[in-house]
């Protein structure tokens, strides 16, 4: 399969999938369940998530296993299935996206810290590469290592997935703003911090996901394209914050006004966009539209 | 060196997060006494430890929280103050224990129940702390009824709970209305990065926190 950095090369704007943790809870994931057991006893609703998402005209769909390191398994007593539930999440995702579309394999971070010398760096390395290796085996031909605030987790995670799989590698961080009006990750880490360290460790492609909104994303891509004309962006954007009304989480930004900034978000430095939390499959049918109508 | 001078290295270590002379953070203060060893020697000196607490300690951790709070400091910055707070409470313990220091209050957090999150909860935990408030931290995935049993236990404290999740804001709303079923006095302070002030007023909270500091805030103003 020709790379997803090969494909940006020659100009094409690609599309990414949406949110897979709220709607898992919307199929009746319950707090306090392990997601990625669904890989196992409930592998027809992964499916039908990730099929959902090629049906709106993604390009790439990520798998079920954002919390599938051994870290976040064995905290429900799943340490000795991290193998079994990876491979099964990237199983699922290739079956969805057929041999034409890519499979990104989703890392999540730890929820150990360095700082705190809850953790060694090698056992990040060790702990993301039994992961890596497991989704690549899967049929993942990407992995993405998300939602990271620390610098040298991230580059743990680059580092065990480049130098273990044959894997294209995306590595992407999640970032607030500030009173000031400047993004940085809990940890301090800015947009432009992140590029060289996490190109040097191994990744292919950057970005970011989560956070707050498509539009904060236009200046965070703005602020990597500042420092690096050539590396591809991916973001993953939330539909806005979470807001709670009635008994229910909802997600206020609609497919509307989020593909309304699509263009945008591509003048800013953008190559590749998806959503994050809260985005549905019509979100991502809407900012497919919009790039369709950009090419 | 007099007894203010003292002290005031003693806050300043705790703020830039030197925690004892061989720390190699930071490395402006390298080779330089600690919190450990400066709260030693303070003892030693004779220095009330209430005074060690209130003029070096609690002075610290309010700038550092303040500086969280503007986003001057993050994550790592906070965790390495609070652990030359800690160096420094060590010494302090024994006089809390007798009960020769008092402290402001107690203070019970938890992370929701169906949430394993410990991050932001820890944050808060050490910054009560090192406000002067006597932590009681029961943890992750915390079922309403271990919450019951630590306010059987505390019946004076404040209760913090904690959410990452926006699934698990249901658990919180659950515990906050079971708790005040039993105790309607109990405060209950909320936060975690879903939770918003107005989603802590829907479900019957006393306060919401935006951050550790905000914590310490409505804290400090129930015993003021």
């Amino acid at each position: 399969m020709e790379k997803i950095a090969d494909k940006i090369k020659t100009g094409k704007i690609l599309v990414s999938d949406g949110a897979w943790g709220t709607f898992l809870q919307q199929k009746g994931l319950q707090p306090g369940e392990c997601p990625e057991l669904w890989n196992l006893d409930h592998p027809n609703e992964v499916f039908d998530i990730a099929k959902s998402y090629i049906d709106a005209g993604a390009d790439m769909i990520e798998t079920n296993s954002f919390g599938g390191s051994r870290f976040k398994l064995e905290l429900y007593g799943l340490g000795n299935k991290v193998y079994e539930i990876n491979k099964a999440a990237a199983q699922i995702s290739r079956k969805a996206a057929g041999s034409n579309k890519h499979v990104l394999g989703s890392i999540g971070p730890s929820g150990k810290m360095l700082v705190m010398g809850d953790v060694t760096y090698d056992e990040y390395y060790e702990a993301f590469k039994e992961q890596a290796i497991a989704l690549a085996d899967g049929g993942a031909d990407t992995l993405v290592i998300e939602t990271m605030t620390d610098i040298d987790e991230a580059r743990a995670a680059v580092s065990a997935a480049h130098q273990n799989t044959n894997c294209e590698i995306i590595c992407t961080m999640t970032f607030d703003k500030t009173p000031d009006g400047e993004f940085y990750t809990m940890m301090g880490i800015a947009p432009a911090d992140m590029v060289q360290s996490i190109i040097d460790a191994g990744a292919n492609i950057i970005g970011a996901n989560c956070g707050n909104g498509m539009e904060n994303m236009i200046a965070i891509s703005e602020a990597i394209r500042a420092v690096n004309a050539e590396i591809p962006i991916l973001i993953h954007a939330n539909a806005g914050a979470p807001v709670y009304e009635n008994g229910a989480t909802h997600f206020l930004e609609t497919p509307e006004q989020m593909a309304s900034l699509v263009e945008k978000l591509v003048l800013a430095g953008a190559n590749i966009i998806g959503g994050c939390c809260g985005t549905t499959p019509e979100h991502i049918r809407q900012i497919a539209q919009k790039v369709k109508e950009m090419q | 060196m007099d007894s203010t001078e003292l002290l005031r290295k003693l806050s300043e270590c705790v703020e830039m997060g030197k925690v004892n002379k061989d720390a190699p953070f930071p490395p402006a203060m390298k080779g330089m006494d600690g919190a450990d060893e400066l709260t030693k020697q303070a003892l030693e000196m004779g220095i009330k430890p209430i005074e060690i607490l209130n003029d070096a300690l609690i002075s610290a951790m309010e700038k550092v929280g303040e500086k969280f709070s503007q986003k001057k400091i993050f994550v790592p910055q906070m965790l390495i103050s609070a652990k030359a707070m800690n160096a420094s409470m060590e010494h302090l313990k024994p006089f809390f224990q007798s009960g020769e220091v008092k402290r402001k209050g107690k203070f019970i957090i938890g992370t929701v129940a169906g949430d394993l999150h410990d991050i932001g909860k820890n944050l808060v935990a050490m910054i009560v702390e090192g406000a002067g408030w006597e932590v009681i931290d029961l943890g992750v995935d915390v079922k309403t009824p271990k919450f019951l049993q630590a306010i059987a236990d505390h019946p004076d404290a404040i209760v913090g709970l904690s959410a990452l999740l926006t699934t698990t804001m249901q658990s919180m709303k659950n515990t906050v209305s079971e708790i005040h079923a039993q105790y309607p006095n109990i405060k209950l302070i909320v936060g975690g990065a879903p939770v918003t002030d107005a989603f802590s007023k829907e479900i019957g909270a006393n306060a919401y926190a935006h951050d550790p500091q905000g914590a310490v805030s409505y804290l400090n103003a129930q015993v003021a």
